[in-house]
Formats: structure tokens, C-alpha cells, sequence
């Protein structure tokens, strides 16, 4: 009967909702305007990028649009013998093209990522076909096969093969220490050269002490923030977003002073006579500096989503709790530890996220051992040029930190989060 | 089984924060076992800071405070076994009604079955039985109120402490858990000790009545004779509606004095006053005074309407009597009603018994 409901109209005898709806309209319109530059920015500067950061990081159309002759022709070929003529025919006419636009190094590194030794044999061929050495009107197959023995080997035929495709994983295959075979199946690479899964596993553990670290330093800070009365705890507060106001690199530099082995902390050491002079600890360039200096600097995040919960707890719970016969311990950790909660879920999340990307202080102090995957993704943006690994690692740590949050959402639910 | 009159007593108790100021000065009362005592006072006038103190949340700066003849001042809250009703009602809200009034058995280490019977009876007495589930944010004010005391009664206290609790509800609900907390109070027989700033809510409810000003008490007795006899202007003020005259006695003598007002003289009961030539405030209750009084009464005067202000049972009336335009008649709504006017001029008259005379303001 419900769904038989009698439509309410207006005194102008238009019904009800339509009129409402004409109403709202306005606001609505009002509303989005005051977004609209907001979520052009973001769409600017986040949706945008990382559209373009994936794309790269599986884009593969370089050497397709270098050998488009070549890949036709090899769809005929089932992979498993060397190809048949038209293939060579197909390939030395690309090789041709390139050679004309001297493209032909770029063909060599891209074929050399994919198997070592083209390099050079691209490099041989080339200079067969300046030459003009070719001889256009007999076999083709057989004038390359001489130009190196490598040419005559299958597997290097495959390898041309496996690049055909204008997409590949194979850089987030790298990314997990893994790459395509001969025969395209995912292999990992030997056990010694695994250093990207050793980087992963640092990063989450180095996040989750650090995290670990915050806590168990902000809960009694922000505790204590949320309790004293005003004129402390503002001293308090300022104490702590002390940190905030100065830059990331001074505080990063001011910890190599404190840690590094002539430091002040190591002198204070060897003062009281904890250490001797000549056994310094090693206190940077190690996972002990980028603990001590990560912790130091992320503590903030974990103290104020903590000290704007604790905020809102009455006293009176406590003292409930106490006079209804709990101890102080059992009245803390019955009533005010779960009251708490959102605060934890809502500094940990935070202080994880951001442990698990941090780069300038771990590139600082952390040396060999305390380096993280941000690091590496640095190292490949900078060093190597390899824009589309650093993209595909970026990705893969972008899709971390979600599958972080998805989990997260499952154990505290999101709801039960509150940032401030 | 006699009740111990002196189950509750603080002895010679002060207590300062600051070192300075002293918030409760040389506190002596005594409690009896079952007695509901209210501790009524304008705020800041420490009666709140004597509830924590008794609840263990305050230590006294002098002086000991005694539960049932033994010291407990330097034992800790939770040890103390005092049921406790708060101003917010601290229920805690991540728990349900059942856990809220588990936690105090459960902290004792109480049997299942036996928690499931005390929470079903607590429950039962505040009657919110089939609430058990509920979580404290689903329930309103009125019914928090009551979990929060079925919670404070639910381990059978001896003493249970209650903290403004009616303080947030509004006028009508105020006065319909005024008379639960009462009937529960007579069933259970359990020493309460009520804080509150509420007059009406103290002369309702209470066996007797603290009146605290300035950390001290000021009058310690039942709610009629607080009403009826105040012992000085303080309480007179405080409780209930009162009519003034600031004089000097003039003439003095067993149950009866003189006292001198601006350009008047009236006869009043002394109170405070002991010798002839002291200044003193003279109290009346606006009911005792009469509009043209059929009997013979010691005072008789003439005053003028200023204002009559309709209030549905009573009318009150300002007259300007005696040099003062503040003095006020509650005139009850009965059939026999008068007809009052502005600016017309009435005969009051009043018995000397009633207008007491104490201490000057």
C-alpha cells in the first residue's frame, strides 16, 4: 500500500518532489562550483599523473612501432625453431628503416634489457647494412645468420618475439624480482640477485617498527596533552609540533650530528663511560638511524589524531570506572583503551603510510642497510633513467598502501577512524 | 538492626587546591547508615568537592573522613565499595546497558548467573528491563539517568554518591526521577549522599538537608524545619522566597523583639539577635504574610500594589510596604479570589513568630 501513496503537491499544484528537487537544484549547483577548482586541481595533479605513471610503467610501444614488419610476420611463426625467411626479410626491412633514421642503438638497449648480447649483434648487423652488404635479391635469412652465430640461435628470435605485445609486466615483474623465460613463463631471478624483495620487506618492516615506535611514545604524550591543564599542555603542544615548524632536512641533518660515530650522542656515550673511545657504536648508516630518525619525525602524526580522541574522553569515565571497584589499571584498559581507539587506528594508519614512501631521511642516514623502495624508486628516476621501473615500483607501492588501508578497514572499519 | 548514626562522618575536614584558598573549611558531619542527605549550595561552595573527597577522587588537606568507623582517606577509589551517580552519567559508551552494569560485578569477580540476576534485578528496580542490549547512545537522557544509577547500585554499595545527577534533564522528567530515586531509596534502604544546587529537588527528596556556603555548613537539618526555621539569612535567602527588612533591635525580650527599620518599627521572633542595639535581617515567608487578616496578628500594615504577576496557582503581588517596593505576597488561586489591582492599597498583617530575626546581611 505504501508504494500507493497519495502525491503531495504544492499550492501551485506541482508535486511535491519535483518541486523540491527545482529548489535543491541551486544549492547543488552552488556546492559543486565551490569544488570545481579543488577537483580540477586533483584531477590535475593526482588522477592525471597516475594515469600517466601506469601507462609508462607497461607501456612497451616503442620497439612495436620500431619492428611493425617483423611482428606481423611473426605471428605465423609457432616460437619453437628458428623463424622462416619472410620473418628475416621482414625484420631486415625495419632494420633498414632504423638504420635510415639512426635509430638502431635505441633498438639494441631495448633489445638488450629483454636479452643480453643483442647490443652487440645489432651493432654488427648495422654496420652490414651500411655497408650495404645485404643482398637484397638472394636469402636474407641466410646473410644475417652470418653476420653473428647469435643471430642463428632461436632463443634470441624468441626474445624479439616476447616484445611484440604493446603492453608488458614485465617491469612489475622486475619490480618482485621475476621475469619472463626463454619460453615466457615468470621465473625469479636467482637467489642473490633478489634485492627488490629484500627492499619490500625492509620498507614494511622498517614501517611497522616505526609505527610500532610512535605509539608506544605519542599514547602517553598525548595522553598526558589531553589531560594537564591548559598552560602545560599548550607548552606541550607546541613542544611537540616543534618538530613541524622546522624543515624535514634540518631535522634529517641534525640526527647525523646527534648519530653519526664523532657525535654527540656517541660522546656522551663514551663520557658516562657506557662505551669505549675506540668502540664507538655505529648509530648511522644503519636501520638504527633511520628508526630513531623516522620515529622522531613522524611522531607528530601519531600524537595529534591521538590527542583530538583523548580530547573528548570525560574524566568522569574514569573515575566511573575506579569508583564502580576497577583498578586504575582495569578502568584504563576497559574503558579508556577502547574509547581510544579510533585515535590508534587513525595514527597508525597515518604514520604507516607515510613511513612506508619516506625517502629523505632514510636516503640520509640510513646507508646500505636502512634504505627503503622509495630509495630505489629514486635511484631508477635519477640514476638509471629507467622512468618506467621507478613507475611500475611507485605503482606497486601505491597499490600497497591500498590494500593496507582495505585490510585496515576490515579490522578497525574506516568509520571508526578519526583523523582530528 | 540499628543504624549506625555516624556511618558517614567527616571529621574536622578542610581541604585546600591551591594552598590558599580553603575550599572546605573544618567540614564536621555526620551521615547515618540509610539517611539520604543532600548537600545543597550555590555553586562553588564545595559541596561537590566534599562528594569527591568521600569517593576517594579528592584527598582531604586536614582531617580524616571515616566510613563506618574506619579511616578510608588514604584508601584508593576503587577499594572504597561507594556507588557512584555522575552529573554527565559517565556511562560508558562503548559498552552496552548489560556490560555497564556487568563492569562493577565483573571487576569483583562475580559469577555469570549471579551477574545475570543482579544486572536483571537492578534493571528491573529502575524499570528498563529488555534495554540489556542497548547501546547508552540509543537511549535517552532519562533512561541513561537511570542506568547510570542502576549501575551504582548494582554491587549493593553501602553508601552511593549522587553528583547533580538530574542536572541535564528537563523540568518534567527532573521531577519524575526525583520521586524514583526516592521510592528506590526507601526500598533499598541504601545511605545516599546527593549533591545538588536544586532547592526544590533537596526539600523533595532528602531525609535532611546540608546547606554549604562559602565551605562550610550552614544549616544542617530536615527539609521542613530548614524551610520553616532558617537559622540565618543565608539559608533563609537560598531556600525558598523570602521578604527582608535590615533594622536594629531596639527592645528585646524571652521570644519576642523590636526591631527598628528606616522609619517604621515591627515585632519579630529573635533568632541571632541576643541584646538590644544589634543590627539584623528580618525573614519572612511571602505566604505567611496575610491580605487583610481576619484574626489578630502583632504586625499590621499598609502597602500599595506595584505589580501582580499572574503565575496559574498562585498570584504574586510586589507591594511597597514599609520603605521597600521588593516585598512579595503569593496570593493562592482559590475561589475567594480578590481583586487586586496597581496602585491600590492593602492591609497585610503578619505574627511576629514568623518574621525571624538573624544575622545582618
Amino acid at each position: 500500500m505504501s508504494s500507493e501513496t497519495k502525491q503531495i503537491l504544492t499550492t501551485d499544484g506541482i508535486p511535491l518532489e519535483v518541486s523540491l528537487k527545482k529548489a535543491e537544484k541551486k544549492n547543488k549547483i552552488k556546492a559543486f562550483l565551490l569544488v570545481a577548482p579543488l577537483l580540477l586541481f586533483l584531477i590535475i595533479t593526482y588522477v592525471f599523473p597516475i594515469g600517466e605513471m601506469f601507462s609508462r610503467s607497461i607501456d612497451d610501444k616503442m620497439i612495436t612501432n620500431m619492428l611493425p614488419k617483423t611482428f606481423k610476420e611473426m605471428e605465423k611463426w609457432d616460437g619453437q625453431e628458428l623463424p622462416p625467411e619472410e620473418v628475416f626479410t621482414a625484420f631486415y626491412y625495419d632494420f633498414k628503416v632504423l638504420v635510415d633514421k639512426q635509430e638502431h642503438g635505441k633498438l639494441g638497449q631495448r633489445l638488450n634489457k629483454e636479452k643480453n648480447g643483442f647490443n652487440s649483434i645489432t651493432k654488427k648487423l648495422f654496420r652490414q647494412v651500411k655497408r650495404k652488404k645485404i643482398d637484397e635479391s638472394t636469402s636474407i635469412k641466410e646473410q644475417i645468420m652470418k653476420v653473428h652465430k647469435r643471430w642463428r640461435n632461436v632463443e634470441y628470435w624468441q626474445a624479439i618475439k616476447r616484445t611484440a605485445p604493446p603492453y608488458t609486466m614485465s617491469k612489475y615483474l622486475k619490480g618482485m624480482d621475476m621475469y619472463y623465460a626463454a619460453d615466457g613463463s615468470i621465473t625469479q631471478v636467482e637467489e642473490d640477485r633478489r634485492i627488490h624483495r629484500i627492499l619490500w620487506l625492509r620498507t614494511l618492516e622498517i614501517a611497522f617498527f616505526v609505527t610500532l615506535f610512535c605509539f608506544l611514545m605519542g599514547y602517553p604524550i598525548a595522553h598526558l596533552l589531553a589531560t594537564l591543564p591548559m598552560k602545560y599542555s599548550n607548552l606541550l603542544m607546541i613542544c611537540v609540533l616543534l618538530p613541524f615548524w622546522t624543515s624535514l632536512l634540518v631535522r634529517t641533518a641534525s640526527w647525523m650530528i646527534l648519530l653519526q660515530q664523532q657525535g654527540v650522542v656517541n660522546d656522551f656515550f663514551v663520557m658516562i663511560g657506557l662505551v669505549a673511545d675506540d668502540s664507538r657504536p655505529e648509530m648511522m648508516y644503519n636501520k638504527v638511524g633511520t628508526y630513531v630518525a623516522m620515529t622522531q619525525i613522524l611522531l607528530p602524526f601519531m600524537v595529534l589524531p591521538l590527542y583530538s580522541v583523548m580530547k573528548t574522553i570525560s574524566p568522569s569515565l574514569m573515575r566511573a570506572g575506579k569508583s564502580l571497584g576497577g583498578t586504575p589499571f582495569v578502568a584504563f584498559w576497559k574503558v579508556y583503551f577502547p574509547l581510544t581507539i579510533p585515535g590508534i587506528g587513525a595514527g597508525c594508519l597515518l604514520v604507516f603510510i607515510l613511513a612506508i614512501g619516506y625517502y629523505i631521511t632514510p636516503a640520509l642516514v640510513g646507508g646500505a642497510s636502512g634504505t627503503l623502495i622509495s630509495n630505489q624508486i629514486a635511484f631508477h628516476m635519477k640514476q638509471t633513467l629507467d622512468w618506467s621501473f621507478a613507475s611500475a615500483m611507485g605503482l606497486m607501492l601505491l597499490s600497497g598502501v591500498l590494500v593496507i588501508y582495505w585490510i585496515y578497514n576490515k579490522l578497525v572499519g574506516v568509520d571508526n577512524i578519526k583523523l582530528g | 538492626m540499628s543504624k549506625n548514626p555516624e556511618f558517614v562522618k567527616f571529621d574536622k575536614v578542610d581541604k585546600s587546591y591551591d594552598g590558599k584558598v580553603l575550599v572546605v573549611k573544618d567540614l564536621q558531619l555526620d551521615i547515618a547508615e540509610g539517611e539520604f542527605i543532600t548537600m545543597l549550595g550555590p555553586s562553588g561552595s564545595g559541596k561537590t568537592t566534599c562528594l569527591m573527597m568521600l569517593a576517594g577522587f579528592e584527598t582531604p588537606t586536614h582531617g580524616e573522613i571515616l566510613l563506618d568507623g574506619n579511616i578510608i582517606s588514604n584508601i584508593p577509589p576503587h577499594k572504597r565499595g561507594i556507588g557512584m551517580v555522575f552529573q554527565n552519567y559517565a556511562l560508558f559508551p562503548h559498552m552496552t546497558v548489560y556490560e555497564n552494569l556487568a563492569f562493577p560485578l565483573r571487576v569483583r569477580k562475580v559469577e555469570k548467573d549471579e551477574i545475570d540476576k543482579k544486572v536483571d534485578k537492578a534493571l528491573s528496580m529502575v524499570s528498563l528491563n529488555g534495554f540489556e542490549t542497548r547501546m547508552p547512545a540509543q537511549l535517552s537522557g532519562g533512561q541513561q539517568q537511570r542506568v547510570a544509577v542502576a549501575r551504582a547500585l548494582v554491587f549493593d554499595p553501602a553508601v552511593v554518591l549522587m553528583d547533580e545527577p538530574l542536572g541535564a534533564l528537563d523540568k518534567n522528567l527532573r521531577e519524575s526521577m526525583q520521586y524514583e530515586i526516592k521510592h528506590i531509596h526507601e526500598s533499598i534502604g541504601v545511605t545516599v549522599v546527593y549533591v545538588t544546587h536544586d532547592q526544590s529537588e533537596a526539600l523533595t527528596m532528602s531525609n535532611r538537608i546540608a546547606v554549604f556556603n562559602d565551605g562550610k555548613v550552614q544549616q544542617l537539618s530536615d527539609p521542613a524545619e530548614l524551610y520553616e526555621k532558617p537559622v540565618n539569612s543565608f539559608v533563609a535567602e537560598f531556600i525558598g522566597e523570602n521578604n527582608t527588612f535590615n533594622g536594629e533591635v531596639v527592645d528585646i525580650n524571652q521570644d519576642k523583639c523590636k526591631v527598628k527599620l528606616a522609619n517604621s518599627e515591627i515585632l519579630a521572633n529573635p533568632i541571632s539577635v541576643k541584646s538590644k542595639g544589634e543590627k539584623t535581617t528580618v525573614s519572612l515567608r511571602p505566604e505567611r504574610a496575610l491580605i487583610n487578616p481576619t484574626d489578630k496578628m502583632d504586625n499590621m500594615f499598609t502597602g500599595k500594589i506595584e505589580e501582580v504577576i499572574y503565575h496559574g496557582d498562585h498570584t504574586r503581588v510586589r507591594l511597597n510596604l514599609l520603605g521597600s517596593s521588593e516585598f512579595i505576597l503569593k496570593v493562592p488561586n482559590s475561589t475567594s479570589n480578590l481583586e487586586l489591582k496597581v496602585s491600590q492599597d492593602i492591609n497585610i498583617g503578619w505574627n511576629s513568630t514568623d518574621a525571624r530575626a538573624l544575622d545582618p546581611k
